[in-house]
């Protein structure tokens, strides 16, 4: 502590400059948010798991774009690169959403936030927007360097690099429906507990307890319940939709003529996630 | 200048807990202590006032406005420093402060300038770049302070300041208090249930208990009738309670101690004197630091 008795006397400034509303609040958490989700701003403890994960899947699509590239041989295409990378998505969540949430409950810094001119909506809002913009970076950035990989060393000229393009474009889109379907499920299990390992327990255990259902439901003697035995799991839910929309899906999953029953539920999903962070920070916010 | 204004103000949580009550008061500009026991409705007023949670019933203004419908406005006018620790261990104080400077709408150099500025009048200067983690229990009370005045409010709730601070922590920041209401033109209202303390520092003060208001007024006016001197001897305690009533003085006893208010400067050395007249063994007089408790059942008994 600095001593009491040394006098700082520059006099009290008041502040006459802008104040900004609501819009710029939000993009402060959502700035923040980011920032925080890849540790920059913390300590180096803090970068280690984020960029470990983000480390390896860049390898993986320098690899892919190489191993294109010299031998021609595809290991994943932008779609089924998402489905393999599903592991490592899941422990991004599982460190991030805490980093973003638990640890503001944690740390008791709500009430700071919440008398300020900010609405529960505000602060849930920005932060769904910053994971979910850091896991479609997770995903969309090493898409782009396979893209990259793909374009540089087409033989087919400019239709070439174009259909290459054409190809990453709704890859990426699967990118958003994961970070939109990861934040929201991990952001919600996070914003029950303060404590960060067991909201990452949390996290992890959802995202993979499900997928054995999907095992049991897809081996059942009837067709009905082998179709719809994607909605069971986020990740063959997002395969489900991928068929639905593409006709065809990078996980083998069969989902007959129920695609748009895998729509509803990825949207519901997000929907109510979104609605039961709202409720339970309305609750929060009011101390 | 009213800063607060509250009309038969009442506060029911469910479950029929009542927090306020009926609770009408006009609040001056300066340093105003909320003193009270715990759970007497200090936070449910805090928490109303920053349009936190709304009132069950009565009105309440802010500068003249409504925190209900006009949360915004008022939380921009208001800083807000809770009684709980309320800080992130593995950030540094410049960051953090900086950062609630943003939430507060401030533009992004004007925050990290104000942060600076704010940790510096509460006298973290070097520090400030350290994680909040390594901090003093000191230290951290003065970043709670400074996130609160980050953006430049007009008034500041403090709710509890000096709750864990050694005798000299609670000095400096009972002086910065001070000097933050009366050199910065910021009014403070100063939440405690150590009037002692408040009374050195406030210009005003309100006591509740239970949720209704037992007293406002001005800080002269209410001490000045509950000063009271505590006087014990070993032995001939009768004669000397005996000896004092026949000066005009009124006795109450409490245990082995004689208690005498005083009313005026002399009546300290008449006690003095009376107790040397009857040569009594004198163990202790002091002059009693008030705590609310006491405040509180002079006035109840009043009531009766």
């Amino acid at each position: 502590m600095s001593d009491a008795g040394v006098i700082h006397d520059i006099g009290y400034q008041r502040y006459e400059g802008p104040r900004l509303g609501r819009t710029a609040v939000f993009g402060a958490i959502y700035q923040h948010g980011l920032r925080a989700s890849f540790g920059l701003g913390r300590s180096a403890k803090a970068k280690i798991f984020p960029w470990l994960v983000a480390g390896i899947v860049l390898l993986v699509a320098v690899i892919n774009a190489a191993v294109k590239a010299q031998a021609n041989i595809v290991l994943f295409d932008y779609f089924s690169f998402d489905d393999t990378m599903s592991w490592l998505v899941i422990f991004f969540v599982a460190i991030v959403a805490p980093e973003l949430v638990s640890r503001d409950m944690r740390s008791g810094v709500l009430p700071l936030y919440f008398s300020r001119p900010l609405r529960a909506f505000d602060y849930i809002g920005a932060k769904f927007a910053a994971l979910a913009t850091a896991v479609f970076l997770l995903l969309g950035v090493p898409q782009l360097i396979m893209f990259l990989g793909g374009a540089f060393t087409t033989k087919k000229g400019a239709s070439g690099v174009w259909n290459e393009f054409l190809d990453l474009l709704p890859g990426w889109g699967y990118s958003v429906l994961w970070a939109v379907l990861f934040a929201s499920i991990s952001l919600l299990v996070a914003s029950i507990t303060g404590k960060r390992a067991f909201a990452a327990g949390g996290i992890v255990a959802v995202f993979l307890m499900t997928t054995p259902v999907v095992g049991v439901l897809s081996i059942l003697p009837s067709s009905t319940s082998q179709h719809l035995a994607g909605l069971a799991s986020p990740m063959s839910l997002l395969a489900g939709v991928q068929g639905w929309l593409r006709g065809q899906n990078s996980m083998d999953l069969d989902i007959g003529d129920f695609g748009v029953i895998y729509g509803i539920e990825l949207f519901c999903l997000v929907a109510a996630a979104m609605l039961l962070l709202l409720a339970r920070y309305r609750k929060v916010a009011s101390l | 200048m009213t800063i607060i204004a509250t009309q038969s103000l009442t506060k029911t949580y469910g479950g029929g807990v009542t927090a306020l009550s009926e609770l009408t008061v006009d609040v001056e500009a300066g340093v105003i202590g909320l003193v009270g026991a715990n759970g007497a409705g200090k936070s449910t007023f805090i928490k109303i006032m920053l349009g936190l949670t709304a009132p069950t019933s009565g009105d309440v203004r802010v500068f003249g406005l409504d925190p209900v419908t006009e949360t915004d406005q008022v939380r921009a006018r208001v800083g807000y420093m809770p009684e709980n620790d309320c800080l992130p261990p593995d950030v540094s104080a410049a960051e953090f402060v900086t950062h609630l400077g943003r939430l507060s709408g401030l533009p992004r150099t004007a925050a990290r300038e104000r942060a600076s500025e704010a940790l510096r009048h509460v006298g973290l200067y070097e520090e400030r770049y350290r994680q909040i983690g390594g901090y003093s229990t000191g230290m951290k009370q003065r970043v709670k302070l400074a996130q609160a005045l980050v953006h430049d409010p007009d008034l500041l709730l403090l709710d509890e300041p000096t709750n864990g601070l050694d005798p000299a922590g609670r000095d400096a920041m009972l002086n910065l208090v001070h000097r933050i209401g009366n050199e910065f033109g910021i009014s403070v209202v100063v939440c405690s249930h150590l009037l002692g303390e408040v009374e050195r520092i406030c210009d005003s003060l309100i006591a509740i208990e239970g949720g209704r208001l037992l007293r406002a007024d001005r800080i002269s006016a209410m001490t000045a009738a509950s000063d009271v001197l505590a006087v014990e001897v070993s032995e001939g305690t009768d004669e000397l309670a005996e000896a004092l009533a026949q000066l005009q003085l009124t006795v109450s006893r409490e245990g082995r101690l004689l208690l005498v208010p005083l009313s005026a400067e002399s009546d300290y050395d008449a006690v003095v004197r009376a107790v040397a007249e009857l040569d009594l063994p004198l163990h202790r007089l002091d002059q009693r630091r008030h705590r609310v408790a006491e405040l509180f059942t002079a006035k109840e008994k009043a009531d009766v």
